[in-house]
């Protein structure tokens, strides 16, 4: 579960409060756009020490945190 | 003034690349030579630069074609100075022939150094760029790339590509604060043109002349400095592709 770390994340680019973040949030919601969803996965890879190859369109941040628990597995 | 700056420049081992290298050491920017051989002739460059200059030079080979090679060679760049503020894509090649006769390798190899090694290089760059929150990217392309050249469609074609890929790169990163221009230089006198000066083609000059790499540099080093100029492509070519 990356959840947590990406509503982190979220929420400190944003200015919103993680509560405000919910799996079935959209990035668009959330004033994120393709290139923020970039520099979130480059932090991302700073907190979790792995690399993330993003080969597919990720709208919400549930999605992104199953994507990213799929490329673990 | 580039001092605190870490500028990484590719094909720095001579020409117009040992010349940029010099250029941005100059204005106090610490220098990272990349190249692919040559490593003899780059660390001379590099020497320069710390004993003229003051700065930070270190040499890394590298082919930039090599995509998994840049990856190692940009970490490797960012745990020797840090991070990379300013990328200068000038590594390239020539395999000139007319297009009748032309060999598939003669083309792929000169889009692979010249603009698929350039795409490495900002791929493997942009990274830093992004959580720096600044950056500059200096794609050296060419006058061929604007006008063409008979027997250089390869090499035309790699460069034109430069300029596209300078404009979308620019347009890409421009909300971050990054910057990607290009240089395209003419006639400039370096190993690549040493058969090429004779008087048909200095009379297509309108300045009458070849340049120098030092006239390309100084308009690279203008680019680094250049705080609000983005996606531009900067001709220094004596007026030749006007």
């Amino acid at each position: 579960m990356y959840f947590d770390a990406i509503a982190k994340i979220v929420a400190e680019r944003t200015g919103c409060s993680v509560a405000d973040v919910k799996p079935e949030s959209r990035f668009a919601d959330l004033g994120i756009d393709s290139l923020d969803t970039v520099e979130l996965l480059m932090n991302l890879e700073d907190v979790i020490g792995m690399e993330i190859e993003l080969d597919q369109k990720v709208e919400t941040v549930g999605a992104l945190d199953r994507f990213i628990q799929s490329k673990q597995a | 003034m580039l001092k605190g700056k870490v500028a990484l420049v590719t094909g720095a081992s001579r020409g117009i690349g040992a010349a940029i290298a010099l250029e941005l050491a100059a204005r106090g920017a610490d220098i990272a030579a990349v190249c692919r051989s040559g490593r003899e002739a780059a660390e001379g460059v590099c020497a320069q630069c710390r004993e003229r200059y003051g700065v930070r030079a270190e040499v890394f080979l590298c082919d930039v074609a090599d995509g998994e090679a840049v990856k190692e060679t940009v970490a490797r760049v960012r745990a020797a100075f840090g991070t990379v503020h300013i990328l200068v894509n000038n590594a390239g090649i020539t395999r000139d022939g007319l297009i009748a006769r032309m060999k598939e390798a003669d083309f792929t190899d000169v889009l692979n150094t010249n603009l698929l090694g350039a795409f490495h290089m900002i791929r493997h760059c942009s990274g830093l760029f992004l959580r720096n929150r600044e950056g500059c990217i200096i794609n050296i392309a060419s006058a061929a790339g604007l006008m063409g050249n008979a027997g250089q469609s390869n090499y035309a074609a790699s460069k034109a590509g430069l300029i596209g890929l300078t404009k979308s790169v620019a347009r890409e990163l421009a909300p971050r604060g990054i910057r990607c221009n290009a240089v395209a230089p003419g006639f400039i006198r370096t190993d690549m043109t040493r058969d090429q000066e004779n008087a048909p083609l200095l009379a297509g000059i309108p300045l009458g002349s070849m340049g120098e790499p030092e006239d390309v540099a100084r308009a690279a080093a203008y680019l680094a400095e250049a705080d609000y100029v983005t996606g531009a492509v900067l001709r220094v070519d004596g007026g030749l592709a006007m």
